[in-house]
């Protein structure tokens, strides 16, 4: 029999403690397999980040180092400079990039640091109980917003990806979904261009990946990936946000 | 060994982190170290294989050495004390996750913005482990140019030893003062045993973790004893501390850095005036020579603890002697410097109050 689907090669195997329909899930996949498809692994290194993909060491099978809340771009810079010739990526959350972590991403791209990140923006803190993100659109419920995101008392969602694309440092930045097959095949396409990106020695590439979170947002699997389109997209357009690395094949 | 060069002190220290194969340094502007930041930036530039990053923040220069770190490199920062404060969380992860590096501070006054001059506010900060958690870091206490460049050349030895942050804890008197130095031979970074444990991409070996997350709380002790046994291998390999003039001494003043320095002077005075003094000076302050101190106490009653703060060491010199011997305290915070003088006015009014002489 022919095998047609199985485990990417550099995950290890385990069993993902993501909820069910998390997006968690696919974009490790889909990292794993553009690592894979790239034949980098035995070059890359990964800095996981504090939140719902804290573990996140325990499924790439790839080196992996820790980075405090936040620091992931600062951890990452460190070990590019150390080793500029292996392959280094983030990969973090909203809350962790966009709040704990801005001024370490920001001086990154503005240093257009030669590493890829993987933003993972589920519009809330997932792994502490849904509480509001800098991400978290108006109106949005969070355990901390009661009545909804409000911009007078909340403020307004933040334009990470728009922010760092504005430096001058930055080279790809694309903001994509796993939340139906199209994006997912395109989330895949993006990833794999920003480590293009990186082996070519560009400089700095991020994806952002919209992500259901159908544990906080109260919604059933398939319900959050509609939301995504239905609602989340008005903040957060799907698009290419900044691409000067053009065709890079 | 090299020729004597006259040099500053915070350069000294830059200088021979270089000398002992740092080639990775990211730090941030703070006063009184700027010396030490803009050698590595210079002594890097002249390196292929040297990085300097001026950081956006503490925060992130302290994650970027983990970071280099992590990848086997010898990397270090620096700052002044309120910088430390911000570098707390890098250190627990540092010393969580086993990975060496070495972390200057240049001690001002404090609390808060405090000013630049001279203190040794930090003590507790740096020995105690400063941030989260139940670690602790090698701390060593340099007292003049010769040992700034000795040190700095053993703190990276002892990070890499035992894959711990070492700190250098000096002052920005310390740090501006010029004194002839002969700096040790450099190593080539490339000649430094490889460490089996870094992260440099999984080639022929099976993939590696750096964490410092243990979710299982009985694995979580089995590490935090881990670490508590390593503290007591380095207690009992790396203790340092000089005696000096302690021999027949009846009274003996304990003073690190700057204010040993200052001791001494003042020593030197009291010895003339036939009074039988003596300085004990810690060099590691983690760990605490407890011991060498101890044994003094049998035939030493009376120790001053002298220290540009309002009586931070003074702990350790209790916790130390266990009641076995009096102890007094002079303390200048706030950034003033003592002179000899004071500090000899100080040794001569309680040793006639106890009458030493008579003994
Ligand atoms: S809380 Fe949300 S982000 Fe976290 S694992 Fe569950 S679904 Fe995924």
């Amino acid at each position: 029999m022919k095998q047609i689907f199985q485990r990417p090669k550099y995950l290890k195997d385990a069993v993902f403690h993501y909820c069910p329909g998390c997006g968690h899930s696919i974009i490790h996949r889909l990292v794993a397999e553009v690592i894979e498809e790239l034949d980098i692994a035995e070059k890359t290194i990964g800095v996981p980040p504090a939140g719902c993909a804290v573990l996140a060491y325990d499924y790439f099978d790839l080196d992996m180092c820790e980075a405090p809340h936040g620091r992931g771009a600062a951890v990452a810079t460190g070990v590019k400079r150390a080793l500029p010739d292996r392959i280094v990526f983030s990969y973090q959350g909203d809350g962790d990039i966009a709040a704990i972590g801005t001024a370490e991403t920001i001086h990154a791209a503005n240093r257009g640091e030669n590493i890829t990140i993987i933003f993972v923006n589920n519009s809330c803190y997932g792994m502490t109980g849904g509480q509001m993100a800098p991400t978290t659109i108006l109106g949005q419920n969070s355990s901390t917003t009661p009545g909804g995101r409000d911009s007078l008392r909340d403020g307004t969602p933040i334009d990470l990806s728009e922010m760092l694309a504005i430096t001058k440092g930055s080279v790809y930045i694309e903001r994509t979904s796993v939340n139906s097959p199209k994006n997912i095949r395109k989330t895949k396409k993006a990833i794999k261009k920003a480590f293009k990106i990186q082996m070519a020695g560009l400089g700095f590439s991020l994806i952002e990946v919209l992500s259901p979170c159908p544990t906080n947002w109260k919604l059933s699997p398939v319900d959050a990936c509609k939301w995504i389109d239905e609602t989340i997209v008005k903040t957060y357009p799907m698009k290419v946000i900044k691409d000067e690395a053009g065709n890079i094949d | 060994m090299s020729e004597k060069q006259l040099m500053r002190g915070s350069q000294v220290i830059a200088e021979a982190a270089i000398r002992a194969g740092c080639r990775f340094y990211a730090g941030y502007p703070i006063t009184p170290q700027n010396e030490m930041t803009e050698y590595m930036a210079n002594a890097m530039a002249e390196l292929s294989d040297g990085t300097f990053i001026q950081a956006e923040s503490e925060i992130a220069a302290i994650n970027m050495v983990l970071g280099a770190s992590t990848a086997g490199v010898r990397s270090m920062t620096s700052s002044s004390s309120p910088g430390l404060s911000l570098k707390q969380e890098g250190i627990s992860f540092l010393a969580a996750s086993e990975l060496p590096a070495v972390i200057v501070n240049t001690m001002r006054g404090g609390p808060g913005l405090g000013n630049i001059a001279p203190s040794q506010g930090d003590y507790f900060q740096a020995t105690r482990g400063g941030g989260h958690g139940d670690y602790r870091s090698i701390v060593l206490a340099p007292a003049s140019g010769q040992e700034q460049a000795d040190l700095t050349r053993k703190a990276f030895e002892y990070a890499d030893k035992y894959r711990t942050p070492v700190l250098i804890l000096v002052d920005g008197m310390m740090g501006q003062m010029m004194e002839p130095v002969i700096f040790p031979d450099p190593i080539d970074a490339l000649d430094l045993p490889p460490k089996p444990w870094i992260l440099d991409g999984a080639k022929g070996r099976p993939s590696r973790i750096i964490k410092s997350l243990i979710l299982n709380t009985r694995e979580m002790e089995d590490h935090n004893w881990k670490l508590a046994r390593k503290y007591e291998n380095i207690a009992r390999e790396i203790t340092t501390a000089e005696s000096y003039l302690t021999e027949d001494a009846n009274m003996v003043v304990i003073a690190y850095g700057t204010a040993a320095r200052i001791a001494k002077g003042a020593i030197k005075r009291v010895r003339e005036m036939g009074l039988k003094v003596g300085l004990f000076r810690p060099i590691t302050l983690y760990p605490f020579p407890s011991k060498e101190l101890l044994e003094m106490s049998r035939v030493v009653k009376h120790f001053l603890v002298f220290e540009m703060n309002t009586g931070q060491m003074i702990e350790d010199v209790r916790l130390s002697l266990e009641g076995r011997s009096t102890i007094h305290f002079y303390g200048r915070p706030g950034g003033i410097i003592s002179t000899p003088d004071e500090i000899s006015k100080e040794i001569s009014s309680i040793y006639y109050r106890q009458h030493l002489e008579e003994e």
